[in-house]
């Protein structure tokens, strides 16, 4: 449904794009990380053809965005970063505007309220003035704006930005729910956010994408992942070091004894022996007789690829 | 123009103007228009002492002042306000054409000076009742007056679209209005004559809405100054829509 192909966005001599490509299919959720600064927002305004590109080529739906703009716009919900609303009108004269925008018309546009309504837990406040709503109902109600006509593809601008924890909770649902049936690309710089929701992730840093992939494959890019950590009853150190260094799949191994029991990190000698490697200690133990208390195989962590990606250059940044 | 784009138009006019009426500023701005318009036909304009069923002096010679802060004021939100709240990034992203964005803003703000300007209708009563006034010079000057408002109006769209700040916009439209009355104000050009030769001074002054308003003013209706206003319009809307790109693209 979205495809992006090697965008670039130039703000004077600074280069806030740089050849960033990729697709989103419909079915898809793709997560968009990075610090910031690394140019997420700008390449949303690009995709939701809010700004026009320095060179390269959107696609939402088959339609050019510079070429055949109000088509792909049609496909489109977008939720921008600051989560703008027209604070002069009611909530439900807000999204009322936005239905029409829609080309909406009569009765649809009081079902479609109700729909988004519900959806975004806007019932008790349709009939207020969006100056006297909370932050959160604000943010709400541009989201419940963003959907009001069921777009096929969704673009959404740190979604869960200045929610409190249960509004997070409800939004990151409600996106992986829609997430079935559109192609959802969306913003954030919190690490739990994609696990819980993405399909897919891209991790920008300084306008250029430097990882594509699904979170498991990216926390496999993690420095522990892969790690398998056991307690063992029942030997010495000594016994269990010799035997889990001799495995054939195993790389470093620190063994250490806490209290009656002992604890031992085996490294994989490479990271796609990470399952054998789990096996291998399992029967290794029952082997030996020892008493296997806890077997543990580490998936790596997305925040430690995050930062081993993009800290050095926030460091030079910062510099 | 398809159907869609009126109905663009339309549905952001609309917007626009429950704004202008769901807000105590409206009320406010149209009292304070009526009662100037009062005091300046009533006491500077001399109504009662000119003895003459005629509002072209009394009434009309006002308004180009009168416009000259009341119409900034009305305009100068337009589109600040969306950059300084962000919503402009909501609008531009709709199915839309911007330019149906910019028509549907003006004429929004161009209904509700019509509907002030059409609140003065008193004055035409009073002289409706003193005297028998030419109903047609009465009519030119309105239309004149409207299409006044709409130049001035045109030209707070643009200086609106090029800050986030309404008192920045205010302040620009102002000095850009106010050139387009000196430009062809009397008093200005009769100094103007005296430093530059006749053809110069009146080909600046035609760039001035006074010579055109003046017209109108006299009861004049006249193709020439219809299109003149008419090009100040198109010509202000035009720049807006070359700023507001801009904007996106810088
Ligand atoms: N309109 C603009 N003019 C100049 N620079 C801009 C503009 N918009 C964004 N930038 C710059 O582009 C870079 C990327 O910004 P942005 O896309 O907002 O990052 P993110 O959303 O990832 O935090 C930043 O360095 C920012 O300062
Ligand atoms: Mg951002």
């Amino acid at each position: 449904m979205i495809i992006v192909e090697n965008l670039v966005k130039e703000f004077g001599p600074k280069r806030a794009v740089n050849s960033v490509s990729f697709t989103v299919n419909r079915g898809e959720i793709l997560g968009f990380l990075g610090p910031n600064g690394a140019g997420k927002s700008t390449t949303m305004r690009m995709i939701t053809g809010y700004i026009p590109p320095t060179s390269g080529r959107v696609s939402v739906g088959g339609n050019d965005l510079s070429e055949n703009p109000i088509p792909a716009k049609k496909l489109i919900g977008y939720l921008p970063e600051s989560a703008p609303c027209y604070s002069d009108m009611t909530v439900h004269g807000f999204l009322s505007f936005a239905a029409e925008m829609r080309g909406m018309r009569g009765r649809t546009i009081q079902d479609a309220i109700q729909r988004v309504a519900s959806l975004c837990f806007l019932e008790g406040v349709l009939h207020q003035s969006v100056d006297t709503l909370s932050k959160g109902y604000r943010h709400r109600t541009c989201f419940a704006q963003s959907i009001i006509h069921d777009p096929e593809v969704l673009v959404l601008d740190e979604p869960t930005d200045g929610l409190d924890p249960n509004q997070k909770h409800e939004v990151r649902q409600l996106i992986k729910r829609m997430g079935e049936k559109k192609a959802i690309i969306f913003s954030t710089h919190i690490l739990e956010e994609v696990e819980a929701v993405c399909s897919r992730a891209i991790i920008i840093d300084r306008g250029t994408v430097v990882a594509n992939g699904t979170p498991a494959e990216l926390k496999a890019r993690s420095e522990n992942a892969g790690l398998v950590r056991v307690r063992i009853s029942g030997g010495t150190v000594d016994a269990v070091k010799g035997k889990l260094t001799g495995l054939m799949t195993a790389g470093r191994v620190q063994v250490q004894s806490e209290g009656a029991s002992i604890t031992a990190r085996i490294q994989p000698r490479e990271r796609a022996l990470a399952g054998e490697l789990a096996r291998a200690v399992g029967d290794a133990a029952s082997q030996s007789g020892w008493k296997l208390e806890e077997l543990h195989t580490e998936e790596g962590r997305l925040d430690e690829v995050f930062r081993s990606i993009t800290l050095p250059d926030t460091v030079k940044r910062t510099e | 123009m398809s159907s869609d784009s009126s109905r663009h138009i339309w549905t952001i006019a609309k917007r626009e103007l429950s704004g202008y009426f769901n807000s105590p500023v409206a009320y406010v701005f149209i009292v304070i228009f009526l009662l100037l318009n009062g005091f300046f036909t009533f006491m500077l304009g001399g109504f009662f002492e000119l003895g003459e069923a005629s509002l072209s002096k009394p009434f009309f010679s006002w308004h180009p002042w009168l416009y000259l802060f009341l119409v900034p004021a009305a305009g100068m939100r337009l589109w600040s306000e969306e950059r300084r709240v962000g919503t402009l990034e909501l609008l531009l992203t709709y199915p839309i054409a911007p330019w149906e964005a910019i028509l549907g803003k003006f004429i929004a703000s161009w209904i509700f000076l019509a509907i002030a300007l059409g609140l003065t209708f008193p004055v035409v009563l009073t002289v409706g009742y003193l005297g028998s006034p030419d109903l047609g010079a009465i009519l030119a000057g309105y239309l004149g007056s409207f299409l006044l408002a709409g130049a001035y109006l045109a030209v707070t769209v643009m200086t609106s679209a090029l800050t986030r700040n309404q008192v920045v916009s205010f302040i620009l439209s102002v000095v850009i209005c106010f050139f387009l009355i000196l430009a062809g104000w009397e008093p200005v050009t009769n100094l103007l004559v005296r430093w530059a030769p006749d053809t110069i001074v009146n080909l600046v002054a035609s760039f001035s809405v006074m010579p055109h308003f003046g017209n109108f003013q006299r009861g004049v209706v006249d193709l020439r100054d219809l299109l003149f206003f008419a090009s100040v319009i198109v010509f202000s809307l035009f720049g807006t829509g070359v700023i507001l790109r801009g904007l996106r693209g810088a």
